[in-house]
């Protein structure tokens, strides 16, 4: 098996320049003799630290990793459009990189002959493109637009042009940098049917996506980088379960962060609790996690007598560890640990659960549930168990509050606690019934279309 | 930096039809279209020749037939002056394919100077129109030579616009440095005038003449086409195509340098 992509120890370092060397002008440069030292920076930043992969020919390599962690940079090296800091890279044939469509097109002029120019640049010659016209033409569905200058085109139409030229180019490789994020599901899927031809005709791909599926389905090995280093390489499953419970960690970090200041920022500004009790608060206690009408607009909060206070609130998990992130199904606990310094005989603690748009999921409280209060004092704790999450994807706000039946909060913590679902099924809604499929009669389906479907 | 020059011939299509596609695209959306090529050399004769007749006739005392010898050396000034203004920016007009397309950089002033050369020609049959209303007489040794002032201006031109594009990528003030500078180079280059009859005033700056290579230019455009007798001023000319070889040499040497700060900086 020959080698296609050979990148051995590449490292490359963009120069980032102060702010002296921003308002210099050529003047200043001259008068003070720093012309050649300006010309030097002063500050660098490392896109890629000594990167080495190889891809034999024929293979797909599919490139993860978050924004900003090099992966542009490492298709743009492999391309040839910049240079390594160190390091080589070989690559053996022709290249076709698509890291943007129709960079190049000329507004002006009209489809056909961005076309001819295009595939120039892409290193056709004019007879080739010329052979190749009607096809490409035929593939960006375009026939009735060809003449028209290309600054009337949609962005869909612009793009699926240049794509389709770009894919006409017949490279031995090709380098596809997060293009398929445009264009229909249609023309999507003849992409990737055009990358499934490029496969069996044994062309080498390397494929930047943030789309995982596509890793996992398309790829027969993925590369990981983090921070301009390899993270981690090898069998596309392997590591995109890797990656994505990086991930879910990084996210877990930033809820906690994010709640902890939340809590924080509430605490400094609390709320005298007679005012917003009347302002914020409905009247009767039934209403006080269920009726999100009015209260879509409050903002985050924290307000109350604190004659009871809610110390603290957690989201345990099936692990019995508290946590953020939580996939769709998993048992979840709401842990709420309160203190009342002296005994209470009147109270009420309630739940509510608002997703990212603000709509009420689900709200209740011991009230509702017609659990009557006796007495609570000193260091408690109640949980609110979930038994299976049924929610769909997406970031979730919480509601812990704890008041009197006709609403008068001792500690009300409003959308100050946040979680966040993740699934696998891209499902849309709010809630997620517990639900299969089957069939009756002569329906059958092929093998599952996605990996993890 | 030899090699990269060495590829260069490859790129030949992909210059031409670049080349056509800046001219197709310049004038599309006019009503006039391609007409333009015409109608702007000819409005700018019709103003200098309506200032240096009628409002300042001592400035160009003793030049007869006034419209054919100014148009002897601004067209090939237009062709000079736009080349540069637009090469100074094409580099960052054109970062889009410099940043996502593998492309050879210096293809892009190439164009520019080339787009602006065929605007040249273009304009070239209305100075033929005039050669033929005033008469002016032509020797086929004069014709020869026209070629070789035509290569020697592209040669300089280009030269100077690599190195314009490539160092207004780094300092952009070029672009306002060179408008004032091309306004200097033009009045101390006789087109408008005839440096046959300078007044005594200019006398003093005569002798730093002959260092303004437009000058050698301007002649060259002027005693070829426009003044009677054998072409004499030659050797400026192929010392000129001396000059602008190593200058060439030394502003692509420039690019090569830069070239990898290009997809960065842009």
């Amino acid at each position: 098996m020959t080698t296609a992509i050979e990148v051995a120890r590449v490292s490359k370092i963009y120069r980032r320049f102060s702010h002296k060397k921003q308002f210099a002008t050529l003047k200043s440069a001259l008068l003070s003799r720093s012309l050649i030292r300006n010309l030097r920076p002063d500050e660098t930043f490392t896109a890629l630290n000594d990167v080495s992969l190889t891809v034999p020919k024929g293979q797909t390599l599919g490139v993860i990793g978050r924004n900003g962690s090099g992966k542009s940079t490492l298709l743009k090296l492999v391309a040839g459009i910049t240079k390594p800091s160190a390091g080589t890279v070989k690559v053996n044939g022709r290249i076709s990189a698509l890291i943007e469509l129709g960079a190049g097109f000329h507004p002006e002029i009209s489809g056909r002959e961005n076309v001819f120019i295009n595939g120039i640049m892409l290193g056709l010659s004019k007879r080739e493109v010329a052979e190749r016209f009607d096809e490409i033409v035929d593939f960006a569905e375009m026939k009735e637009f060809i003449e028209a200058p290309v600054k009337t085109y949609s962005s869909g139409m612009y793009m699926r042009l240049g794509f389709a030229v770009a894919i006409h180019v017949d490279p031995e490789v090709l380098l596809v940098d997060e293009v398929l994020a445009v264009g229909d599901e249609g023309f999507t899927h003849k992409c990737l049917d055009k990358f499934a031809e490029f496969k069996r005709r044994g062309k080498t791909i390397l494929l930047v996506t943030h789309s995982l599926g596509m890793v996992e389905r398309f790829c027969d090995e993925a590369l990981w980088l983090d921070t301009g280093r390899i993270k981690g390489s090898g069998d596309p499953k392997r590591i995109v379960g890797a990656y994505v419970t990086y991930v879910e960690k990084r996210e877990e970090n930033e809820l906690a962060a994010a709640d902890a200041k939340a809590r924080r920022g509430a605490d400094a500004a609390i709320v005298s609790p007679d005012e917003p009790a009347s302002a914020v608060l409905p009247d009767t206690p039934m209403e006080t996690a269920t009726a999100a009408g009015d209260m879509f607009r409050a903002a985050e909060g924290r307000w109350g007598s604190r004659e009871v206070e809610i110390t603290q609130v957690d989201f345990v998990g099936a692990d019995g560890q508290p946590g953020h992130v939580f996939h769709s199904g998993d048992r979840v606990d709401l842990r709420i640990r309160m203190r009342a310094p002296l005994p209470i005989d009147d109270f009420v603690v309630g739940v509510g659960i608002f997703n990212a748009d603000g709509t009420c999921c689900y709200g209740t409280n011991t009230y509702i549930e017609e659990l009557a209060p006796e007495s609570i004092v000193g260091d408690t704790e109640a949980t609110f168990t979930i038994e299976s999450l049924d929610l769909v994807e997406g970031t979730y706000k919480v509601d812990v509050a704890i008041h009197k039946i006709d609403g008068y909060p001792y500690d009300y913590h409003r959308l100050l606690h946040t979680f966040r679902v993740k699934s696998r099924v891209k499902d849309v809604g709010i809630y997620r019934p517990r639900h299969k499929w089957s069939f009756a009669g002569n329906v059958k389906f092929k093998e599952p279309r996605g990996p993890r479907s | 930096m030899l090699h990269n020059l060495a590829q260069l011939p490859r790129y030949r299509g992909l210059i031409q039809s670049l080349v056509a596609r800046e001219l197709k695209a310049r004038y599309r959306g006019s009503v006039l279209g391609f007409f333009w090529s015409f109608i702007n050399p000819l409005t700018l004769l019709l103003i200098y020749t309506f200032v240096f007749k009628y409002v300042m006739p001592a400035a160009v005392q003793g030049v007869s037939n006034y419209p054919l010898f100014m148009f002897c050396g601004l067209l090939p000034w237009t062709w000079f002056a736009s080349s540069l203004v637009e090469s100074s920016g094409v580099l960052i007009s054109g970062g889009n394919l410099i940043k996502k397309v593998l492309f050879p950089a210096e293809i892009l002033p190439i164009v520019t100077v080339t787009a602006n050369m065929v605007h040249f020609f273009l304009a070239l049959p209305i100075l033929v129109v005039f050669l033929i209303y005033y008469k002016a007489p032509l020797t086929i040794a004069e014709l020869v030579w026209f070629p070789v002032v035509v290569a020697v201006q592209y040669l300089f031109t280009l030269s100077c616009a690599l190195l314009l594009s490539a160092l207004t990528v780094h300092f952009r003030d070029i672009r306002d440095i060179l408008s004032n500078v091309l306004t200097l180079w033009f009045f101390g280059t006789p087109i408008i005038y005839s440096y046959l009859h300078l007044p005594e005033t200019a006398k003093p700056f005569m002798k730093y003449m002959n260092l303004n290579p437009f000058v050698h230019l301007a002649i060259s455009y002027q005693e070829i086409l426009f003044f009677e007798g054998p072409f004499g001023h030659w050797r400026w000319l192929l010392a000129l195509g001396g000059v602008s070889l190593i200058l060439f040499l030394g502003a692509y040497w420039t690019f090569d340098r830069l070239r990898d700060s290009f997809a960065e900086e842009v």
